[in-house]
């Protein structure tokens, strides 16, 4: 499968990824070629087969709905790079 | 003039009645707390954390299921949902997608002034909540963000509808009877308010001769059933000036302006509508099994809609009276008691005198004094007194007046109507010899209205039979009272 370059910026954009020309190109080829191996399993009829999402072969892991509040959020707010107040500060978003 | 037919699909997110978040212990927090008191490492995206799904969330989808005549599906899956937004730590939101936890559902709405249709549910799923951005602190508008991870991972039920919606009325009439059904099961609290209920409308138009329907436009995060019926109709007249005027009404996401009462098109680009949803790899799959499902089934009982027909077909109520009494679980179960006492043989307008205490007197006080209504039962009037007490008033033993005092008297209190009567001497004096010698010494006491009355002059009579409401205090039987005096009059 083709990926164009414009495919590559698209995803880039997505993920907010700035690329260098370079890059786009290089990663156009890489992705056209894991796409390749994806239309080799194509090949493959899976018509009769479930469409799988885990591997696992688990079910219903499940928490039963007891509160137990983390002990340090600072430890968390400390990650950010902008706080104010217990706020989380980041550049301003349009609503 | 309006030669467009509108087609209405709703998207409403109701907020999961549970302690913890979806998929970690966290509290959910009141929507007062303070900033980033109820966060964790898991809802705010750490490296190398691992999501479990709260059993109770999922209980409560699978009763949303049942509630909505949903087929429950056995096996669901999570998904992630990717897009890039400072309220979403971990850039995506865990959903469901192609295998949601309920489908092909319906919810019956009452259309005014009569009649009812059926909105087709096509799905609910689980899913969780962002945080909150603030864009101004108090009055100060801020020229950055920040946010707020209180709410992020909270456990929200996404219930989507098929486009059967055609106006205003229909998209109200049907959040109504949404919000009746998710409290009744226990769902969600439904408190607009407080966030615990939005909603998203997709709406387009289309010449009611063509069959292509237009391009849709989607309002989002809507907070109010007012907002909504404004917002469809705001959107209605918009769309339809555009295509009167030849534009073509493009695919867009607008916002609702409450101040200025019209839609605007959203500033932000950042909800590219490509969201690469994939199967969520650290959830595994959920299975509902026919015991859950059973077990679910008998939580949830009779829903508001049986329940409402039901008191129409067993105890004669009429449409309205039997709406107010289905419109709360506990309100109704209340009703339900009181009928259990009133006696077999009883007549059909003792449910009606029931029925006209209870949306009367007994509602406007349980909301002035701010009862909760899972305390009707305990902290009220008991059902036995009521009934007592409407049985007495309907019996011509309690005058209209005397039956507040007796009602108020018993509220909270668990005296009975008898012992209240008697200890405050109100019960109405139907004894026919007390009442006649009241009327004797009424008329001795205004022969000029006596001879009126004689004369043909019917409205004399008023003044005579205030003389025996005064004289027997207030208590004796007016209907009982005016006939006795027209007896002595005539003779
Ligand atoms: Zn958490």
């Amino acid at each position: 499968m083709k990926i164009e370059k414009k495919d590559v910026e698209y995803i880039a954009d997505l993920s907010r990824l700035e690329l260098t020309g370079e890059e786009k190109e290089l990663y156009s080829a890489q992705l056209g070629d894991i796409l390749s191996w994806m239309d080799e399993l194509n090949k493959a009829d899976t018509s009769k087969v479930e469409p799988t999402a885990h591997i696992l072969g688990l079910e219903n892991v499940l928490r039963s709905d007891l509160p137990e509040p983390f002990p340090d959020r600072e430890a968390i707010l400390k990650l950010a790079p902008q706080r104010e107040l217990d706020f989380i500060k980041v550049p301003k978003v349009i609503e | 003039m309006n030669n467009f037919e509108t087609v209405i699909g709703l998207e409403v997110h109701a907020q999961l009645n549970t302690a913890t978040k979806m998929f970690c212990p966290c509290p959910q927090a009141d929507y007062k707390a303070g900033a980033n008191s109820a966060i964790c490492p898991v809802c705010t995206g750490q490296p190398g954390t691992l999501p479990a799904a709260n059993v109770k969330a999922v209980e409560l989808g699978v009763k949303t299921g049942l509630a909505l005549n949903c087929r429950v599906n056995e096996i669901s899956i999570f998904a992630r949902k990717n897009y890039f937004y400072p309220d979403l730590p971990k850039s995506y939101q865990v959903s469901q997608f192609d295998r949601p936890l309920c489908e092909a559902g319906s919810v019956e709405i009452d259309l005014k002034p009569s009649g009812s249709k059926t909105i087709r549910v096509a799905r609910a799923h689980l899913e969780e909540d962002a945080g909150k951005s603030l864009h101004a602190l108090g009055s100060r508008a801020l020229d950055y963000t920040l946010v707020d991870f209180n709410r992020c991972g909270v456990p929200l039920i996404e219930i989507v509808s098929e486009p059967d919606i055609s106006s205003a009325d229909e998209a109200h009439a049907y959040l109504t009877e949404l919000k009746r059904i998710l409290q009744w099961a226990g769902v969600s609290q439904c408190d607009m308010e407080k966030g615990e209920l939005r909603c998203d409308v997709n709406i387009s138009l289309k010449a009611a001769a063509v069959k292509e329907l237009g391009q849709k436009v989607e309002i989002k995060n809507l907070n109010s059933f007012k907002a909504v019926k404004d917002a469809i109709n705001s959107e209605i007249a918009r769309q339809t000036a555009m295509i009167e005027r030849g534009e073509t009404v493009a695919q867009d996401t607008r916002l609702w302006n409450e101040k200025e009462q019209k839609t605007v098109p959203m500033r932000s680009k950042e909800m590219a509508h490509d969201y690469r949803y994939f199967p969520e790899p650290d959830l595994v799959p959920l299975r509902i099994a026919a015991a859950r499902l059973e077990t679910a089934k008998n939580e949830l009982g009779e829903l508001p809609r049986a329940r409402k027909t039901r008191f129409m077909k067993d105890f004669g109520l009429n449409n309205y009276d039997a709406g107010v009494l289905t419109s709360d679980r506990c309100l109704s179960a209340y009703f339900e008691a009181c009928m259990k006492e009133a006696p077999p043989s009883a007549a059909e307008g003792e449910a009606k005198a029931v029925a006209n205490l209870i949306t009367g007197e007994f509602f406007a006080r349980a909301n002035e004094l701010k009862v909760n209504p899972e305390d009707y039962l305990s902290k009220t009037i008991s059902p036995v007194s009521l009934v007592k007490l409407a049985a007495l008033t309907s019996a011509g033993k309690l005058s209209a007046s005397a039956a507040k005092t007796v009602f108020a008297g018993s509220w909270g209190t668990g005296k009975t109507p008898e012992a209240l009567m008697g200890e405050l001497g109100l019960a109405q004096v139907s004894d026919s010899v007390q009442i006649e010698a009241w009327a004797r010494e009424a008329i001795a006491a205004n022969p000029d209205a006596a001879k009126d009355f004689k004369n043909g002059n019917e409205k004399a009579l008023g003044p005579i039979v205030g003389m025996v409401m005064k004289k027997s205090g207030g208590k004796a039987n007016p209907r009982l009272a005016n006939e006795a005096i027209k007896k002595i009059l005539a003779a």
